[in-house]
């Protein structure tokens, strides 16, 4: 039997907090309160164990250790205390997966129509995962996928189907 | 002359192997072809002419062609969960241990009883089947619609679930070629040495298309093509991988075929590519046309390229003595390749000279060559005897006989032009070739309005597109019947659609009886409307329409060519979305514990939700009652995490909220919560809930289960289009919240047992209020209100520790018989409480006025969604239907949805109706059925008594009566 294409495996102990601003107003503040620099539009920028990934116009989401989730918000509450702002835990709201492998990329394009050879090595994507809302990234070796937690079993079932053994991409 | 064997020839087959045999069985014959054989190869070699029946005469038919066009070679492929109807035998790869079943026929193929329909033609003409829906008039549904509802299907169904897997894959590329033949592999070089990545799709296991039949040098030029586009690193070539349609903004679909001829192998079957394309190149050849001659349909009948095809593929010899009849130079090659492969041949060409380089190749061979002539009949029944020979230009007068087995046909060639029109790419009539070609000037448009398809080689018109491989061709002469001056009795006999049976004589009748447009003459004659979507027949059949209508072939014009190019099967369509993964299942942090006890299920949108808890021997109407009576009287627990909550932040948060519901939100204090009511611009009622306010600039909105989504992206579009430059934050908070109910007298007992640093008393926590803290180690939200009437607490935890408290619960509270409840318990309960739902109440036709719901209404504000609308006459008319109580005269539950009838008709003669029942219950608290309905001026007629029809013919009553049943005075809200 071949090998899967990629190892599909759901990730625990990352919090993730959402935050809302006015990105050229309060870029500066929460770069420092995040630890890390502002990414541009569709990027997500990383250091060591911490991601910042843009989400929106208006809208970035910090990833991060679970266990540091707390402090960043009261963190980023006072940086932006000034400010029109909405920060929110959203750690429990995700499920996460990685995808890893040869053949990573050809999961993903399997679940989902984004242009994978145009995302660049520090690129968000937020699209779907066959039916389900999903954004993704590229880590070591493969890709990073974040869904909703709700629909986790569905997203493992969909990425284990994609990696099924013996179907890769390429032109048989 | 009989059909002899050797069929296998000797030497040649260039794409079998002969060294390997492959068994298979038809219709429970043993039979072996060779490995690259197609199943109609196979069966040729096997001296099978006889592959089917057609469709309404059941006439006894062989394979016409030798590709996807292939109208006539459909099986029945596979067992049970694998078998498939009307599978083409022409591009069907022979596997071993293959099972084929003949299809329209019984008892046999042989001895098919269905053919008396033959005899009975006369009385089948076109349009035969819609005469009947007309006279005699009671002969419609007693007589024709059971007979033709019966014969009706060519193969039949499946009836097991395939086990197969299919998948889909994406991709984009900035130019796609469809067609991996000399043109395409041509067009794929030009565009990869421009750069950009460049797919060519091939729908077949080999490339090269005709070439390398066609063309001595064929194979090695197009090996020479191939070797050059391996060698690029930004071109992907896909063998079998048909491009089945091309869509708005160069979107195309394909099916590549992984696992068909090895279904166990553990991968997909068939993946469905949906391709993003920047330009597509269409090089999807050419398909030969047959002619119109008498008796065209005798298996042993073919296309000229057909009977090449399988003499240089497959080393198969269809016939020892082959007639090749032609109006074009092409149809030499096959009896040139016929003629070395040691078979006999003879050419009529229609034409009255013939003196290009085929045709004196052809000569140079000693082949003879009778120019001016035509088949005036063919003879034989279920395998070409002999034909007939006559002058084309004649009534068919014989001037000879020739003994053969097999016709080769070709009456000129038709771009493929499917792909190039799908997405309104127009054709033009190429009058000195005879044929419908794309207009390179009306191609079809991408989104910057510029021409995003190209077609080239043969199927753009260039017949002659392998280049130096070419040799000088004259000109074909359209030929649309023959002989040109052929009798009725000839006519009728000539065959178009092969499969459907439609023969010469159809159209002209569907022209003599007013069918002008070629749209309606195909769906009166069904022209074109089998399994092979006419593409052999289509062009046959519309200059034939347009000779009887006397007008020229381009007015009469083509139908509209739709996707899919070939059959898709729908297994591929639907792809992963099947079993656990057709649709995503949301499932709450709970949704384990639910299924270990026992939950029978309610669907509530993507969600599942515990609907009730059976447990024993109960039936889910006893679950329901006991959920109720347990909250009623001790404590219950509700898994409400699927309710949406909806962060709204920022300085004009509550002018912000203030527009989106009815009420005011505004004034909302910090650590209050209240219901709110939402409406559409139109001002009917859309979702409901409680809104909490949790800092000065920070409200959460709870939203139907249902409406989640929806809200946040109905605020979102209010704050993105219309009032940009509100200071609005929003963030849709959901998933990330476990929210659990605890109600029932014993709802703060069961809660002060947890350990805690939250005072739940009714003085620091009266009703409609929230307060934050720890409960049980957990950091929580406990907001006080009560969709059940009694004492209710909701605490929302995060999400991953949901379980653990709800587990907390259910240990805290054995004492006191803590009772899960499911959703129809807290929807009976409401109900008793006269509280409306969302989806029962309302329907999308209903305003908060109509259900009582005016306190909800702020006066004070100058406007919110809706306002407007609600001011509208028709709004504040008062006979509109308001809600009420309904109690049931007797003891029978008065159906949910039962309508309220009045005196008299309506312009339709039905009963006139007053109002209809929105929720109806037994009432476990108070043992009897409670209704809630929308009654006209319902409020003003309590005490009335209603009739509510039933369909069985029963009436049942129903007394208006206040829509509160429980509790009028709210007491046990505070426990």
């Amino acid at each position: 039997m071949a090998e899967a294409l990629a190892t599909v495996a759901r990730l625990d102990g990352l919090g993730m907090i959402t935050i809302r601003a006015d990105l050229s107003r309060s870029g500066d503040a929460i770069a420092e309160a995040a630890g890390l620099a502002i990414p541009d539009a569709t990027r997500i920028s990383t250091d060591g164990s911490r991601s910042l990934g843009w989400m929106s116009p208006d809208e970035l989401l910090l990833i991060l250790p679970a266990q540091e989730t707390p402090d960043a918000i009261a963190a980023l509450e006072q940086a932006l205390a000034a400010e029109h702002a909405l920060i929110a835990d959203v750690s429990d709201a995700r499920a996460v997966f990685e995808v890893i492998g040869d053949h990573a990329s050809d999961v993903i394009a399997k679940l989902s129509p984004a242009h994978l050879d145009a995302l660049p090595q520090d690129g968000l994507r937020r699209s779907r995962a066959a039916q389900t809302a999903a954004a993704f990234w590229r880590v070591d070796g493969g890709f990073r996928l974040i869904g909703f937690r709700s629909t986790a079993d569905y997203l493992d079932l969909v990425l284990q189907s994609a990696a099924c053994p013996g179907s890769g991409l390429a032109p048989r | 002359m009989t059909h002899t064997p050797p069929f296998r020839l000797a030497r040649g087959g260039r794409l079998i192997d002969r060294a390997f045999q492959i068994p298979f069985r038809f219709d429970g014959r043993y039979l072996r072809g060779l490995r690259g054989d197609t199943l109609a190869s196979a069966m040729l070699a096997s001296g099978q002419m006889l592959m089917g029946r057609s469709f309404k005469y059941h006439r006894p038919r062989g394979p016409v062609a030798s590709g996807a066009e292939e109208p006539n070679a459909l099986f029945g492929l596979g067992q049970g969960g694998r078998f498939e109807p009307n599978q083409r035998a022409t591009t069907t790869a022979l596997v071993p241990g293959m099972i084929l079943r003949s299809q329209n026929c019984w008892p046999s193929l042989d001895a098919d009883i269905g053919a008396v329909n033959n005899w009975l033609s006369p009385m089948l003409p076109a349009g035969f089947y819609y005469k009947t829906f007309i006279h005699p008039r009671p002969f419609w549904k007693h007589l024709f619609e059971p007979i033709i509802r019966r014969s009706a299907g060519l193969g039949r169904a499946p009836t097991d679930p395939d086990p197969d897997r299919y998948e889909q894959a994406y991709a984009l590329y900035d130019t796609v070629v469809v067609g991996g033949g000399i043109a395409g592999l041509t067009a794929a070089r030009e565009a990869a040495e421009k750069g950009g990545k460049v797919l060519v799709l091939e729908q077949n296991p080999v490339w090269g298309g005709r070439t390398p039949v066609d063309h001595k040098a064929g194979e090695a030029t197009i090996q020479a093509l191939l070797d050059d586009l391996r060698g690029r690193a930004n071109v992907t070539l896909r063998r079998n991988t048909m491009a089945t349609g091309l869509y708005d903004h160069g979107y195309l679909l394909a099916r590549e075929a992984l696992a068909d001829h090895d279904p166990n192998q553990g991968i997909p079957r068939q993946r469905l590519w949906r391709i993003r394309a920047g330009h597509i190149v269409t090089a999807t050849g050419a398909l030969e046309r047959p002619l119109a001659f008498a008796c065209n349909d005798v298996p042993g009948v073919m296309l000229a390229s057909a009977v090449r095809d399988f003499i240089v593929d497959y080393g198969v010899a269809p016939g020892q003595r082959i007639v090749v009849v032609t109006n074009n130079d092409d149809a030499y090659r096959t009896a040139l390749i016929a003629q070395e492969a040691r078979l006999d041949v003879t050419v009529l060409d229609a034409r009255d000279s013939a003196d290009g380089d085929l045709p004196q190749a052809a000569r140079a061979q000693n082949i003879t060559v009778l120019t001016g002539s035509a088949i005036a009949k063919v003879t034989g029944g279920r395998h070409v005897e002999s034909v007939a020979v006559c002058d084309q230009k004649g009534e068919g007068k014989h001037t000879g006989t020739i003994d053969c087995d097999v016709v080769a046909m070709s009456g000129g060639w038709s771009p493929i032009v499917h792909l190039y029109s799908h997405c309104g790419g127009k054709l033009l009539w190429d009058e000195a070739q005879a044929m419908f070609r794309p207009d390179p000037d009306r191609p079809p448009l991408g989104a910057d309005g510029r021409g995003n398809v190209t077609a080239t080689g043969a199927a753009s018109g260039d017949l002659r597109c392998a280049g130096d491989l070419e040799r000088a061709e004259g000109a074909t002469m359209p030929v649309w019947c023959m002989p040109a001056n052929a009798p009725y009795k000839l006519r009728a006999k000539m065959w178009l659609d092969y499969q459907n049976d439609v023969k010469v004589t159809d159209v002209l009748l569907a022209a003599r009886e007013g069918y002008a447009s070629v749209e309606h003459t195909k769906r009166y004659t069904t022209l074109g409307m089998a399994t092979d979507q006419g593409k052999v027949s289509n062009i046959n059949g519309l200059a034939i329409l347009s000779d009887a209508l006397n007008q020229p072939i381009p007015q009469t014009g083509t139908t509209t060519f739709r996707p899919p190019y070939t059959p898709l099967t729908l297994a591929t369509i639907a792809a992963d979305a099947r079993g656990e993964a057709f649709q995503p299942l949301r499932k709450t942090p709970l949704h384990a514990w639910h299924e270990r006890h026992g939950v029978s299920w309610e669907p509530v949108g993507q969600w599942r939700r515990p609907y009730c808890y059976p447990r024993g021997d109960e039936d889910r109407h006893a679950a329901v009652n006991r959920e109720i009576l347990a909250v009623r009287n001790s404590v219950g627990t509700l898994d409400a995490s699927t309710l949406g909550k909806i962060l709204v932040k920022g300085p004009d948060a509550g002018k912000f909220l203030d527009m989106m519901y009815t009420n005011m939100m505004s004034s909302l204090p910090v650590g209050k919560c209240r219901y709110g009511l939402m409406c559409s611009e139109n001002g009917f009622l859309m979702d409901d809930g409680v809104v909490a306010r949790l800092t000065e600039d920070t409200w959460l909105c709870h939203t139907t289960t249902g409406g989640a989504d929806r809200i946040h992206g109905h605020m979102e579009d209010w704050l993105q289009c219309e009032w940009w430059d509100w200071q609005v934050y929003t963030a849709n908070v959901t998933e990330q919240y476990a929210q659990i109910a605890v109600a029932g007298p014993k709802a703060r007992d069961l809660l002060e047992r947890l350990p805690g640093s939250i005072d739940l008393s009714q003085q620091a926590l009266p009703f409609m209020q929230w307060v934050e803290g720890d409960i049980a180690g957990m950091p929580a939200r406990i907001y006080r209100i009560s969709f059940s009437g009694e004492l209710s607490y909701e605490i929302a935890v995060p999400a991953g520790r949901g379980l653990e408290l709800w587990e907390r619960l259910q240990e805290a509270g054995r004492d006191l018989g803590i009772t899960p409840y499911g959703t129809e318990a807290m929807h009976v309960m409401r109900a008793e409480k006269g509280f409306i739902m969302i989806g029962d109440e309302t329907d999308g036709t209903i305003i908060p006025q109509d259900l009582g719901l005016g306190w909800a209404i702020s006066k004070k504000k100058s406007d919110y969604i809706g306002k407007r609308a609600q001011s509208r006459s028709h709004m504040k008319d008062g006979a509109r239907w308001q809600l009420v109580g309904l109690e049931s005269l007797d003891d029978r539950v008065i159906p949910d949805g039962a309508l309220a009838v009045d005196e008299g008709t309506n312009p339709n003669g039905q009963r006139k109706t007053q109002g209809r029942v929105t929720s109806s219950y037994h009432s476990p608290t108070l043992g009897r059925p409670i209704a809630m309905a929308l009654v006209r001026h319902g409020t003003g007629r309590m005490g009335q008594v209603l009739e509510f029809p039933l369909p069985s013919g029963e009436v049942l009553k129903g007394r208006i009566c206040d829509p509160v049943f429980y509790d009028k005075e709210g007491a046990r809200l505070n426990g």
